[in-house]
């Protein structure tokens, strides 16, 4: 079986994050990690691998930094890596994002796609939807268990109204939630090994993708402004003497929550 | 004025409070049609109806639901194709978000997702997000298509206004390819009789200070009117379901009032409910990260002020 993750190289989330002048996150002041939830889509490609036979690719799309995502994937246990490096993709919307990825999943080849259940940063949990539409292949996402049975996919969703199961013929593009599995570390054996896994590179007119179909200019949406938030007024802090019930009261009462 | 499509969120004919509030928003923008996809428009018709829905275009084949998002964004495609609508508002919770960005795919159209709150300006809505944990508000318009927009609960007050509500029932085809995701078994939720989490004007949600014990967040929860909500690290122990996770991988919630109890607010978990008007939270260490965000904090133990405070505020209503 052929499966391939999509892996994401993100701000890290617990440093201060911000814009550049053209409105786009800014991705060079801070360090950048493998998007945390990511990691949760390269456990489940490598169980299901281990499963059953097959081989794991990972794919990313991003600047030059974005390789690290490939070499913690290739650590973690990944056969091979795929990053496609432009110029052009710079300002990219989910949209044109998904197009890239979309056709470089056609040139690689796939019969499972794994996705996490969000990036870290941009967090709009819409490129695996938009890659099965692209694709024309079944979407099962936010899976909090997954298993593959011969040709079949069977994941559990914990929705809001009802757990359900899902089930999809390959191929099919899945995305893992954080309840799916456990990430391992890379071991010292996966991080020698993983220098010696071959590593294409691609850019735009491999994929047969137009310079002006993505980038900032190309996106059907459009950043007008931005602002930080003002950070909160600094509250109230009462250390409980056996009174603090009472003016926690207190406070719902002013504030009308009673 | 435009056509504006708001796809409305029901169990089985409720509306959910989002669809009022994605009517009112749709009010400001044009002239509001409601689309109602499955079974239970008899008890959906009079919500739809007071909070201004000019038109309510009814879905009810039962393959529009026995799949997953697929056939219910062909179906969205399709009406989007007949209505030539000046924007589509979706509610930002997994199926909507999922719906709406194949939707986008489909039609050609920029999406924005999870938007606080939408505005008519020169060129189309303009929205508003909260990005980076809340740390940034963005201003975003769409450039291409028609404008496809998921709006977070409790962006905005709904407000009553009679709408005509005339009804036309929509067919829509639904091709094989649509049809691939069977959801092949279905368990139903115990309700807890608490308002839903995301909807709710006040959320009381314990981590793992609560010890596993959360009669006092619970008590609190009831005695407020609120629902409860849960730290992944409480959800991890198995203490609460994962459907009550506040925070990047469970839900985002933006209520009145958020009281945190022996939650520590590790940055997953403010990204969840940091945008909560007034924070409470109840730490025994004064150090806790959760303080930098609280109007009200108590450094104390949590189930020792919580259930003095539940005591409380039930005596007073007696
Ligand atoms: C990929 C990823 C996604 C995540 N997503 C989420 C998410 O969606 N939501 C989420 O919440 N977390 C999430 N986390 C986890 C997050 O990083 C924290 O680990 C988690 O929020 C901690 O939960 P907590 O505050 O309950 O526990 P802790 O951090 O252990 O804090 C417990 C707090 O309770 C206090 N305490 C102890 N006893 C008492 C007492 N008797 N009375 C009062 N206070 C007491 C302690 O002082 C401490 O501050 C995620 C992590 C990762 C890696
Ligand atoms: N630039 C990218 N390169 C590779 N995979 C990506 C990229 N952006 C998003 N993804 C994948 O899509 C998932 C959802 O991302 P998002 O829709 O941005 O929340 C991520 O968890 C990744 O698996």
């Amino acid at each position: 079986m052929k499966i391939v993750v999509c892996v994401k190289h993100v701000p890290d989330a617990t440093a201060a994050r911000s814009f550049l002048p053209d409105n786009t996150v800014d991705r060079a002041s801070v360090d950048g990690v493998l998007s945390e939830l990511d990691e949760y889509a390269v456990e489940a490609a490598l169980q299901i691998r281990d499963a059953g036979e097959g081989e794991v690719t990972a794919l990313t799309v991003g600047p030059e930094p974005a390789r690290a995502a490939l070499s913690k994937s290739l650590q973690m246990g990944a056969d091979a890596g795929v990053h496609v490096l432009d110029d052009a993709i710079h300002g990219s919307d989910a949209i044109g994002t998904s197009l890239v990825l979309a056709n470089a999943l056609q040139r690689i080849g796939f019969d499972l796609v794994v996705c996490g259940m969000a990036s870290t940063d941009g967090g709009m949990s819409v490129l695996a939807p938009m890659l099965a539409e692209r694709l024309g292949v079944a979407q099962v996402t936010y899976a909090a268990e997954v298993s593959v049975h011969g040709t079949t996919v069977r994941a559990r969703r914990d929705g809001d109204v009802a757990v359900e199961t899902v089930e999809a013929t390959l191929p099919v593009v899945l995305s893992v939630t954080d309840q799916a599995n456990e990430p391992r570390y890379p071991s010292f054996k996966g991080i020698m090994s993983a220098k010696k896994k071959p590593v294409e590179t691609l850019s735009l007119a491999d994929l047969g993708i137009g310079p002006s179909d993505v980038g900032l200019a190309a996106a059907w949406s459009q950043v007008e402004s931005y602002e930080a938030r003002p950070p909160r007024t600094a509250g109230t802090i009462v250390t409980d003497d056996g009174a603090a019930a009472d003016k926690l009261v207190e406070f719902l009462v002013a504030g009308k929550f009673v | 004025m435009g056509e504006i499509l708001v796809l409305v969120d029901h169990a089985d004919g409720v509306v959910r409070k989002t669809g009022a509030e994605l009517l009112t928003i749709a009010r400001r923008l044009g002239e509001p049609s409601a689309v109602f996809v499955g079974q239970g428009i008899d008890t959906a018709r009079e919500a739809l109806r007071r909070f201004g829905a000019a038109k309510v275009y009814v879905l009810d084949a039962p393959e529009l639901t026995d799949y997953l998002v697929a056939p219910k964004a062909e179906a969205l495609a399709q009406l989007v194709q007949q209505t030539s609508p000046a924007a589509v508002l979706l509610t930002s919770n997994v199926d909507g978000k999922e719906i709406a960005a194949r939707l986008a795919i489909k039609t050609g159209s920029g999406l924005i997702t999870d938007a606080v709150d939408v505005q008519p300006g020169p060129d189309g809505p303009v929205t508003t997000q909260s990005v980076f944990a809340g740390s940034y508000t963005v201003q975003a318009t769409v450039t291409s298509g028609t404008p496809i927009i998921t709006v977070k609960p409790n962006a905005t007050t709904p407000e009553p206004a009679e709408g005509a509500a005339v009804e036309e029932s929509v067919v829509v085809s639904v091709s094989d390819g649509a049809k691939k995701a069977r959801i092949v078994d279905r368990q139903p939720r115990e309700a807890s009789g608490r308002p839903e989490l995301t909807d709710a004007t006040v959320v009381v949600s314990g981590g793992r200070g609560t010890g596993g014990n959360f009669e006092s967040i619970e008590a609190l929860a009831d005695a407020l009117g609120g629902a409860v909500g849960a730290s992944r690290a409480a959800v991890d122990a198995g203490w609460y379901p994962h459907a009550y996770q506040v925070g990047q991988t469970g839900k985002t919630v933006s209520p009145q009032l958020y009281v945190a109890g022996g939650i520590s607010g590790a940055i997953q978990h403010r990204a969840g409910m940091q945008t909560s008007k007034t924070i409470v939270a109840v730490n025994k260490d004064e150090e806790a990260p959760i303080f930098e965000l609280v109007d009200f904090g108590v450094v104390g133990d949590v189930h020792t002020v919580l259930r003095a405070a539940a005591e409380k505020i039930q005596g007073r209503r007696a």
